[in-house]
């Protein structure tokens, strides 16, 4: 971390190293006082739990209180690993995440683009976009629940009243089907964040370019292809990250909708990892399996990192 | 790019489909929360109530405390005291930060922003149960500090990397200039550099609010009376209690989304600035 020591001088005239070197020693010190209150707010909180939760992963622990708890190695890991349940969840997740993903970023587009367009009262249109964006999770979340409610939900009789469906349907009950219900909830909701990000990188790519493009005699579409994709790629991997990171420990909306349920079919890892922790009180492979989901999302992490290696300031 | 007719309607016409899309959820949310449940349990639907009622949003502002409305109007208090509170500490201490990474270099820089960019991979499941423990310790279970203290180890990384890729774009000849006619760097900050970036510290204020306002897991554990819970809280409680009453589910899911859109719609222009800052550096 940020420290008072010599910073690195390779590059520097061996003239200038003396004054350079006094000079990036202050630097230090005082980015180190100005970091020091975030330090504190964030890792004087979380490091205690972090490393708790990887010591408690490698216990037999029943309760969530201070006791003296069998030490079992690995085995909770290798619980999870060797166990169906386990993998199930892992697939729903991940066809949880690509899919959810890969429509907001598809809607997103579109709507970015829509955004940017010359629309009249484009100011209304950019206020509803928000909208849903704004509204909780979990008001997201049960307010779905309501529209597919099998009985009294406004799908069902929106579909049958226009001769789309004969009866009634259950929607919730199939556990594939409740699966992707949850996944037009998410979409629904976060296509509104991918759109703005989109919107804000549309936004530094200068007109010219476009001219240029009519010139060479590119359509709408041509230039889209390439102009506005290739230009757009770093805010398009930042916005793929972030959400994939939130898709994949996808929990709240999850608890409202569904409980995870029906048969399981929309229990997430995180989920599971909830219900084995808190319903089963299993706080020692809960903790393993939270120490999992860090490293599958860490792993897309790696993955984008290398995707958007650059030297500028934004690692994320 | 010259707009011919057809391609003008278009984008018109594909404006108001997505404004449909995006409307009409909120739409028959309203028109519950105003019917009468014998209209929302007709079949076929009663689409159009034949009188609207408010006496669902009158019975939640006006039942005594202690009742499920009372502790549902104190959970809306609740979550206000503690996204403001979160959005004020993660903010104050984020810009300062947010500073040093975009303006000193320093040993460790990029290490440093990594750790703390990191903590979102964690999710809150993983550090539930010792956080569970450390509050019962220090007497912050059921507190609203306790989770303002939680939510700031959330929000301030998130202030670090909006505000920080903001600063970047403020010219550095500026704060040079001031410290040249003698400002101190603190001084330069605050004179500078702080009211240049005002629609940088609006966005993350924005983003902080909202994700505080719409955090759940942690207050589910860590609250369990009208002390501290919050509403998305309220909310789950209050659709598991009434199944059946949608009407009732409506008003309190509209109640608790207004301040949260109420703020999006209010500065939504420095949503697009703030993304722009923060993503486009990539």
């Amino acid at each position: 971390m940020a420290a008072g020591t010599p910073a690195e001088t390779t590059g520097l005239p061996p003239n200038a190293r003396g004054t350079s070197w006094r000079a990036r020693t202050r630097e230090g010190r005082f980015a180190l006082a100005l970091l020091a209150p975030s330090v504190i707010v964030v890792f004087g909180i979380v490091i205690y739990p972090i490393l708790r939760t990887l010591y408690t992963s490698l216990y037999s622990v029943n309760t969530p209180f201070p006791g003296h708890f069998p030490w079992v190695g690995l085995r909770n890991y290798t619980f999870a690993l060797s166990h169906s349940e386990f993998w199930s969840a892992v697939e729903r997740t991940a066809y949880f995440t690509v899919v959810s993903t890969g429509l907001e970023l598809v809607f997103g587009m579109g709507i970015a683009l829509l955004l940017i367009a010359p629309l009249r009262a484009r100011w209304l249109f950019r206020t509803i976009v928000v909208l849903p964006w704004a509204l909780p999770t979990i008001v997201n979340g049960a307010m779905w629940r309501y529209f597919f409610n099998a009985q009294y939900g406004v799908i069902n009789a929106a579909l049958t009243q226009v001769g789309l469906q004969n009866s009634y349907h259950a929607w919730l009950s199939s556990p594939f089907g409740a699966l992707n219900i949850v996944i037009l909830a998410d979409v629904w909701k976060n296509t509104s964040l991918v759109a703005f990000f989109l919107l804000a990188g549309l936004t530094t790519i200068p007109a010219d370019l476009y001219e240029a493009a009519r010139i060479d005699g590119y359509g709408r579409w041509g230039a889209f292809v390439h102009i506005t994709l290739p230009l757009l790629r770093p805010v398009i991997v930042v916005v793929l990250v972030l959400r994939t990171i939130e898709a994949f420990k996808v929990f709240d909306i999850i608890y409202v909708m569904t409980g995870g349920g029906p048969a399981n079919g929309t229990q997430s890892i995180a989920f599971y990892a909830y219900q084995r922790a808190f319903s089963d009180e299993f706080f020692g492979y809960g903790s393993a399996l939270s120490v999992l989901i860090v490293l599958f999302i860490m792993g897309f992490a790696i993955l984008y990192i290398r995707l958007l290696r650059s030297d500028t300031y934004a690692v994320t | 790019m010259p707009d011919s007719r057809r391609y003008r309607i278009f984008i018109h016409v594909a404006a108001v489909f997505v404004s449909l899309i995006f409307l009409a959820p909120f739409a028959w949310l309203l028109v519950a929360s105003v019917s009468s449940q014998a209209a929302l349990l007709k079949i076929p639907l009663q689409w159009i109530p034949s009188h609207i009622s408010l006496e669902r949003y009158h019975q939640i502002f006006s039942s005594p405390q202690g009742t499920i409305f009372g502790n549902f109007r104190a959970s809306l208090l609740n979550s206000l005291i503690v996204a403001t509170a979160t959005v004020v500490i993660s903010m104050a201490v984020g810009v300062f930060g947010a500073y040093a990474f975009a303006r000193l270099r320093f040993r460790g820089q990029r290490v440093a922003l990594l750790l703390f960019l990191s903590t979102y991979m964690v999710p809150p499941i993983a550090l539930v149960i010792p956080l569970y423990l450390i509050m019962v310790r220090l007497h912050l279970l059921n507190t609203r500090l306790g989770l303002i203290i939680v939510y700031c180890t959330f929000a301030t990384p998130f202030v670090l990397w909006i505000m920080g890729n903001f600063f970047m774009t403020i010219p550095r000849e500026l704060e040079d200039a001031a410290l040249m006619d003698g400002c101190t760097r603190i001084e330069a900050l605050f004179r500078v550099i702080l009211p240049l970036a005002r629609p940088g510290l609006l966005s993350t204020a924005l983003f902080a609010f909202l994700i505080a306002w719409d955090e759940f897991l942690y207050a589910l554990i860590f609250t369990s009376t009208t002390a501290a819970k919050t509403i998305p809280v309220a909310i789950a409680e209050f659709t598991g209690r009434y199944t059946t009453d949608f009407g009732l589910q409506a008003a309190g899911g509209i109640l608790a989304a207004v301040p949260p859109v109420l703020i999006a719609v209010v500065f939504q222009r420095y949503i697009v600035g703030g993304l722009a800052s923060g993503a486009v550096k990539g």
